[in-house]
Parts: structure tokens; sequence; C-alpha cells
């Protein structure tokens, strides 16, 4: 299993799908533009919220570029407090972990805390191949396991979904695995909350094994955070004897102190909120408190291939707060199964590629490019990743993989392109071909754009544009030619 | 001080006039420009799609055309963005210690606003322009450069223009270069609900810093009928329309 | 090779040309000034997620403790400095034996102005983690004396040894539609008392 949803088309191909969506799409707006003016609210509170950035950033660039002693210090700090720590260098190595814990104990479930990473590996897919039922806890991950959905957002994997979707899975699916929902379900989402509540308590009071992830795991004290709203988190982390947890190596911050950093950034940035309702820390065993046999993998699966780009090693910095999903226009329009990723939106933009490797997956190779360059993303990312920049870079590797092949067409128009505006001169001679297309727009052309100037409708082999654009028709006289017969306008003012 | 114009290749190409508006802008407040030739197009086009080495001589011949002014005045967020934080990446990836050098020592390229404000330290231009305007803010221009209100303190000061604000103004209105043809649907998208903003304001003018961007929203405004008039700030800003 | 060699090699060779000098950490926020009023900014924040919130005296305590469980069946971890009426004393209940009360009085080790949040960290008066999870009800008593001005001086003051629950508000979701609904596994009710 891998990042990215097996099968899936590029990025143009899925949006295109999307976007004919317009349910999705009224969902998406509405549940974006509600985040966005929260976080928006709780971010203008935080006077040195720049200085937060930087610190957050700052500090896990530091941990990043000695990741191996944060490591090896977390690891020893986990050993000392009574937990098992194993290493994954994928996700196939992870899933044998989690799936030889569950046998060694004899369970046939296990409850889990919401975690990117344990999607990230397919461990739900990869458990019920060894005969082991993995419940997902959290509310929006419960509604896309009973949907058979995939996730399309990093908080809210069902973001896409409205409340009459999901009093329908509800009702529909409930009963098949476990308490059904009650007969008199309204979709009003105090009542779905309250159905998911008796659906898996008894889940819950059963669980004798539960599996997470971490927001954070601090390496001189071995200490991991859970950083949720629901309580599902507690349940999980609380109640069974057998807990593991599955932490990608990226998530090492160095001390304790560190967190308050990160504790400010996360849920403003995530639900728009001052803090989160819950925020669990636990540092191996805790005699008589929660699980007394603590289980810890450390994985890598790609992270360590992101490692070695020196422009996007800054996307390990990332917090998983998906702010950039809820500013982002595009992600927006076409929501998040257009990326075909468990990381979606502009983080998983430049996330899948960094894991995964450009050159050998067009689906993966096209998500670099899904991105107008607008930089709404930098701008709300709480550890101030230049997802921008990266995607620029990641371009450039995808372009440069590809060429040792015969040149694609785009490639051609490229160096076409470049041949032509490499020199004054050059463009000049382009511009006068176009001049002579301005002319005959000019006397052929039947519509004038506001303003007076001539418009070119819908054009063969412009399909891409001239769909729902009209173009200006070219100016009879480039601007250089203009310089050139009046030098700089100077005759003319004078004539 | 020595100020070149770098027209932009875009505007250079479809967009003369707003040239022009430059020229004729700066020489009423005292600045002659210059107009080297050899000007054609700072790269982005081709950074931005990921062709690198294309883009080297595209780099290389910005950095000679302008080596040697104090400063470059250009009327796009965008082409200054390229040349603020992209030419330096050209220049490594060409391997030409000559190159990375150049791009060190240019001259700094001022997006129009900003080399108004900045640099000549006016907000009064002496524009007249007695029209209903909405400003849409480029995302390069507001993002990458950081114009802040620039433009708009600008536009307030020209007399007799009216500034409406627009809905949902910081957000990208979907061009992103070659992002409108690769990704065409999802920049339509972003396109429609932008020119829907515009028209919600009944404005009779839409003016932005980015004439690529309006281009797009443009195109989508004049195919809906919607009758409103695109113009870069350059030529509203020169304009003297009624002016005594 | 074990798994841990190879993670451990892969993270070397992919910092091999890398400069790792260290990135200055701005840390202007560990000095913010406080909040005027601390005690009474942690009453407001709390209130904001809909929590109900008193203030009394150190002498009312117990009788607002009293009065908000009476009729419930209370469970109370052991050392809970704050006697009341008729509450089984918690010795190690089952999950199951949880989920049939009602109601939880506990103390709290810190509470925080600035975000409005009460951290516990499982000692005598707080009991283990499950038993302020499972009921319903969670009353808990700050002591006005506890509550700090942000979250970098709560930081400070915990000991990571200890495992730690930041509670701020009633356990909620947002995840239909982002509309926020208190109460979901977690407490639906979250009561705080504030005492001195």
């Amino acid at each position: 299993m891998t990042a990215t949803f097996v099968g899936m088309p590029p990025f143009p191909e899925a949006a295109r799908a999307a976007l004919a969506d317009t349910q999705l799409r009224s969902n998406l707006a509405h549940a974006t533009a509600t985040i966005r003016a929260k976080r928006a609210a709780v971010v203008a509170e935080v006077d040195d919220w720049e200085e937060l950035r930087l610190a957050g950033a700052a500090i896990k660039d530091n941990t990043l570029l000695h990741l191996d002693e944060h490591l090896v210090a977390l690891e020893a700090a986990l050993t000392a407090r009574g937990a098992t720590v194993h290493w994954a260098t994928d996700a196939a190595e992870a899933c044998a972990v989690v799936a030889r814990v569950a046998r060694d104990h004899g369970v046939d479930e296990v409850v889990k805390v919401k975690s990117m990473v344990t999607q990230e590996i397919g461990l739900n897919e990869a458990l019920a191949a060894e005969g082991v039922l993995a419940w997902e806890t959290d509310l929006a991950e419960l509604i896309v396991q009973l949907g058979d959905d995939l996730p399309s957002h990093i908080l809210v994997p069902a973001i896409h979904r409205n409340r009459a979707e999901i009093r329908e899975i509800f009702e529909r699916r409930m009963k098949d695995v476990g308490r059904p929902a009650p007969d008199d379900l309204v979709d009003d989402p105090a009542r779905l909350a309250e159905a998911a509540r008796l659906h898996l308590r008894e889940k819950f009071l059963r669980a004798r094994m539960a599996v997470s992830g971490a927001n954070f795991a601090v390496a001189e004290t071995g200490t991991l955070v859970v950083v949720e709203s629901e309580g599902n988190g507690r349940m999980c982390l609380t109640l069974p004897d057998v807990l593991v947890s599955v932490v990608g190596i990226e998530k090492v911050v160095p001390t304790w102190q560190d967190l308050d950093v990160f504790l400010q950034l996360l849920p403003r940035s995530s639900t728009g909120e001052r803090m989160n309702p819950y925020t669990s820390t636990w540092t191996g065993v805790t005699p008589g408190d929660g699980p007394q046999e603590v289980h810890v993998v450390l994985l890598d699966n790609g992270r360590t291939r992101a490692l070695a780009d020196e422009v996007g090693r800054q996307a390990l910095r990332c917090i998983r707060c998906s702010a950039c999903l809820n500013v982002c226009p595009v992600y927006e329009r076409t929501g998040g199964h257009a990326y075909g990723s468990v990381y979606p939106g502009p983080i998983g933009a430049i996330l899948n590629p960094l894991l995964r490797g450009v050159g050998t997956d067009e689906q993966v190779d096209s998500l670099p490019y899904a991105s107008s360059l607008c930089g709404a993303c930098f701008e709300a990312c709480p550890v101030r990743i230049d997802i921008p920049s990266v995607l620029v870079d990641l371009r450039a590797q995808v372009v440069d993989a590809h060429r040792a092949g015969a040149p694609k067409p785009e490639a051609l128009a490229m160096r076409a392109a470049a041949w032509s505006l490499g020199s004054g001169a050059r463009l000049g001679r382009l511009e006068r071909l176009s001049g002579v297309v301005g002319r005959v727009a000019g006397r052929l052309g039947r519509r004038t754009l506001p303003g007076g100037r001539r418009a070119l409708g819908r054009l063969p082999g412009l399909g891409g544009w001239s769909g729902a654009r009209d173009l200006p028709a070219p100016p009879v006289e480039s601007f250089r030619a203009w310089w050139r017969r009046t030098d700089g306008g100077r005759t003319e003012e004078r004539a | 001080m020595r100020v070149a114009l770098s027209v932009t290749c875009v505007n250079d190409a479809m967009f003369p006039d707003t040239g022009k508006a430059v020229v004729t802008l700066l020489r009423r407040l005292g600045v002659d420009v210059a107009f080297p030739a050899g000007q054609a197009c700072c790269g982005q086009p081709m950074v931005n799609t990921g062709y690198l080495d294309e883009a080297v001589p595209v780099v290389r011949n910005y950095l000679e055309t302008f080596a040697g002014y104090d400063a470059v005045v250009t009327p796009s967020g965008s082409c200054a963005g390229s040349a603020r934080h992209q030419h330096d990446i050209v220049a490594r990836r060409s391997g030409d210690p000559a190159l990375v050098e150049a791009a060190a020592g240019a001259p700094p390229t001022y997006e129009l606003s900003e080399f108004l404000v900045d640099v000549l330290g006016v907000v009064d231009v002496g524009a007249s322009f007695p029209h209903s305007v909405t400003y849409h803010p480029t995302c390069h221009s507001l993002r990458m450069l950081g114009v802040d209100d620039r433009p708009r303190r600008l536009l307030e000061a020209v007399r007799g223009l009216r500034l409406v604000d627009l809905p949902s103004a910081e957000e990208c209105c979907g061009f992103g270069g070659t992002f409108a043809l690769k990704n065409a649907d999802t920049s339509i998208a972003m396109g429609a609900d932008k020119a829907r903003h515009v028209r919600e304001t009944a404005a009779e003018v839409l003016v932005a810093g980015d004439n690529s961007c309006l281009l797009h929203i443009g195109g989508m405004l004049s195919r809906q009928r919607a009758g409103v008039r695109v113009m870069h700030l350059a030529e509203v800003l020169a304009a003297q329309e009624g002016a005594a | 090779m074990s798994a841990r060699d190879d993670v451990l090699g892969s993270v070397r060779r992919a910092l091999a040309a890398a400069d790792r000098s260290p990135v200055p950490v701005p840390d202007g926020h560990r000095s913010r000034p406080g909040p005027a009023d601390v005690v009474g900014l942690f009453a407001e924040r709390v209130a904001d997620y809909r929590a109900v919130v008193e203030r009394c005296s150190a002498d009312e305590a117990a009788g607002r403790v009293a009065a908000v469980v009476e009729g419930l069946r209370v469970v109370v971890p052991p050392g809970l400095p704050w006697p009341v009426p008729g509450a089984v004393v918690d010795d190690g209940l089952t999950a199951a034996e949880l989920d049939g009360l009602d109601a939880v009085v506990t103390g709290a080790t810190l509470g925080i102005a600035e975000t409005g949040t009460i951290v516990l960290t499982h000692g005598p008066g707080q009991g283990r983690r499950a038993l302020t999870l499972v009921p319903d009800l969670h009353v808990c008593v700050v002591r006005a004396g506890d509550v700090v001005g942000d979250v970098s001086s709560a930081v400070r003051l915990l000991d990571p040894v200890l495992p730690q629950t930041w509670i701020s508000g009633p356990s909620a979701t947002s995840d239909i539609e982002l509309s926020r609904v208190e109460g979901v596994h977690g407490p639906r009710t979250l009561h705080v008392i504030v005492v001195g």
C-alpha cells in the first residue's frame, strides 16, 4: 500500500469529474468558508503569531537536520519507560508489526484513533487480511469507513459529505457492524454525533487493543502526544490493555518545552479553536493507568527520500493541520479525492511526490501542477512551508525525469517558447506575425471587448483556453515596435 | 538614477497600451525610463512549468539586458516576483558562476506600485479617471512581493475614481500561467467565481496589476457579455480623463 | 541489516550533504506579559467552549460540588480534597462500571487562561485517565492559584513523565459540515468550579 489511492487518474482528469459534482462543490464551499473564518479569528488574537510560525519552522528544521540523533534519543527514552520500539522502513513492515502484536494477543478487532499515517500505510486493509477488524472511531473516519468511501481532507475526512448523506450512511450501514442507528435518526449534527457515540461505545468498552498515530513525539522524554476533539482518542489511548502507536519519523520534537509552540500553532490552524477539546500525552507505560503494554513503530516510508530533497525537506515540518487545504482555491473546488491520496490539497501536492519520487507514476507527476501558485497555502501554513517554491521545484524534477525519452508536445512547445523569448530580436519577429493576425481580426472580427478592442472567441486549437474565455485580438503594433517608431513616444508627443 | 522598463513579453506582444501608460506616467513624474531593446521575457513561464534548462538562456538575456541600470520597473507583480525569487534558482541550475554572480548583482526589479510608492514616494500621481473601479490584487503582487495596499492607495488618490470593494478580493482568479491550460477546468471554475464577484460590484472597470490575470478574468467576463472593462493599473494611473 | 539500521542509515545519507548549522529559534512568546486578570480570563474562555463555569470561595467549594452532583451516581478519585456525599471512590472500576455512573468530580493541576484549558496529570485527587472520560458529566474544581496565563507557562510547569490530559471544554466535533457540536465520546458536560 502507498499514500496514493490505487488506480486514480491524473489530477486534471479527476478534477474534471469532481468539478461536475455540484453537491460536492457546495458542501466544500460551505465547509471551507466556515473553517477559514474561524481560523482567521483565532489567529488574529495572537499578537506574535508570525514569531510563533518562525519558531515552529525553526524547531522542526533543527530537528530534521539532526533527525538520526533525535530518533535514537526517542528510542532510548521510550524503552526506559517500558515501551517497545519497532522500526519500519516501509508500509508493509509497519503493518506487519501491528498485525503481529494483534496476533500475539489473540485479538480479532482493534479500535483506532484517527491517524493519517495508518491510512498512508493502508493498515486497515493489511489487518483485515490477517483477520483483524480495525474500527475507526473518529466521527469523520467512521463516516468514511461506513460509506466505503475515501478520505478527502486531513482534518475532516468526510468534508465532502453533508448531513443528509451522513444520516443515510449511518442508517444503512451501522446495523451491519454493531449497534444500529436509532430509528428516529434525523439529519441534525448533534443527533448524528449521538448516534456515533452510542454505536462506538460498545466497541470502546470491549476493546483490548488500540492503534494510534501521534501528533508529536518528544525525543528527550519519550512522550507521545495526541491532539483530538471528540474523546475517541482518549478512549483508545486509555481503555485497552495494549496500545500500538505508528509514528512517522518526522513527528519528533527535541524537548518537552518545544511543545508550547506547536500546541499554540496546531489548534488555531486546524480546527480554528484556541485549543482543541482534548490533548493526551503519555510517556511509555504508567503503572495502574491506561495500557500496560505500549508499542511505538517508527516509520520511514519515503520520509528519508523527502529528507534528502534540499528544497522539499521543509514539507516534513508539516503538522497535518490542513490550513493549506482550507485556504486553497483549487482544493475548494475539486475536493480532496482528485488528489488521489490520503494527503490531499497543497500539502498533498508536494508530500506525495516527495514521499514516492517522481517520474514513474503519471498521477503523482500531475500533482505538482495542481496549483495556480497563488501562495495562499504558504501564508496560512503554521510552520511556514513554502509550498509554492516546493511545487515549482518538483515540477522541474518531473520535467527532468522525462528528459531522456522522446520529448512530449509540451516540452517541444517550451523549447520553442524559450528560443523565441530568449532574445528581443526574436520576440520582435514573432510580434510582427501576431500583428498580422491582429490586423486581420480588426477587419474581420465581429466581437469587441468593452473598451473597444477586438475579441477572438472560440478558436480551434485553443480549446483549453477558449472554451470559456475570449481572447483579445493581438495588437497591430507591439510595444517594442511602437517604441522604435516613436522613439519611446517622444516623436508622437511632438506631433 | 538610470531606470529601465521591463515591459514583459505579454505586455509587449499583447498589451502595448500598458507599456505606453507606464512611460507616460513615469515621464509625468519626472522619470525618463529607458527601454533596452534586447529584453524579451523574465523566464517565469518556463520556470513555473518545470523547464529550468530552457529558462537559462531567457534569464541570461534578462540579466544581460538590465545589467548596468540602477533599477528596473515592470507593470507585473508576477514578473517582478520571478526576477526577485526565481532568477537565482535558474542561475544556480545553469552551473555558470558568472550567471550566478549576475543574478546576485542584478539591479532590483520593482513592480509598478512599489516603484511609485517606495522609490518615487508618490501616491497621488496626478491621474483623473471618473469611473467606478474595482481592484483585484493579483496573487504574486500580494503574497510573493507583499505590495500590500500600495495599489489601493494609488487608486484612491485618482481624481473622480470611485473604488468599489471586490468580494473575496484576495482569492486567486485561477490564471496561474500554464495552470490555465494544464488544469483548464479548475482554472475556469476559479475564474467563474472571480468574474461573478466582479459583476456583483457593478463597477465599470476591473483593475489589476497583471495583464495575464486580466486576460483570464476579462476573457471570462467578455464571454459572459458582462460589459465590464478590464484595465491595467498603469493605464488608470496614466489617465487624465476630463482633467483641465 | 535491521529496519532500525536501514532507517537511521537512510536518515544519515539524506543529510550527508545538508548544512546542519543550527537555525535560531525565536522565543519571545515564552516571556509574553500575562493577562491582567488571569482567573477572569480563564473563566471567560472556559465558558466560550460552552462549558459551565462558576466561581466561589474555598469555603463554598464543597457545597457547590454537592449541588451540581445531587441525585447523580458519582465517582471520585482517591485523594479528592473536597468531600462528595454518596460518591463511590474509584478503586479500579472497570470501564463498564464507569459507564454505569453519571458523573465524576476531580481537581486539576493547572488552568490555562488564554485557551480556557484544564490540565490533569492524574495524580491524587484527579484519578487515572479513564475516570474523567467515561462518565458523562465531569465536575472539575480548579484552584484560582493554579491558573497560569498561557500555554508556554503551563508547559514549563508540567512534568512530561506523568500522563496528561488537557481539557478545553466538553468533547466536541466539527466533522459534520464543520459546524461544532458539543458532546461526543468524552463527557458531554464539563462543569468547572474555580475556587478562590
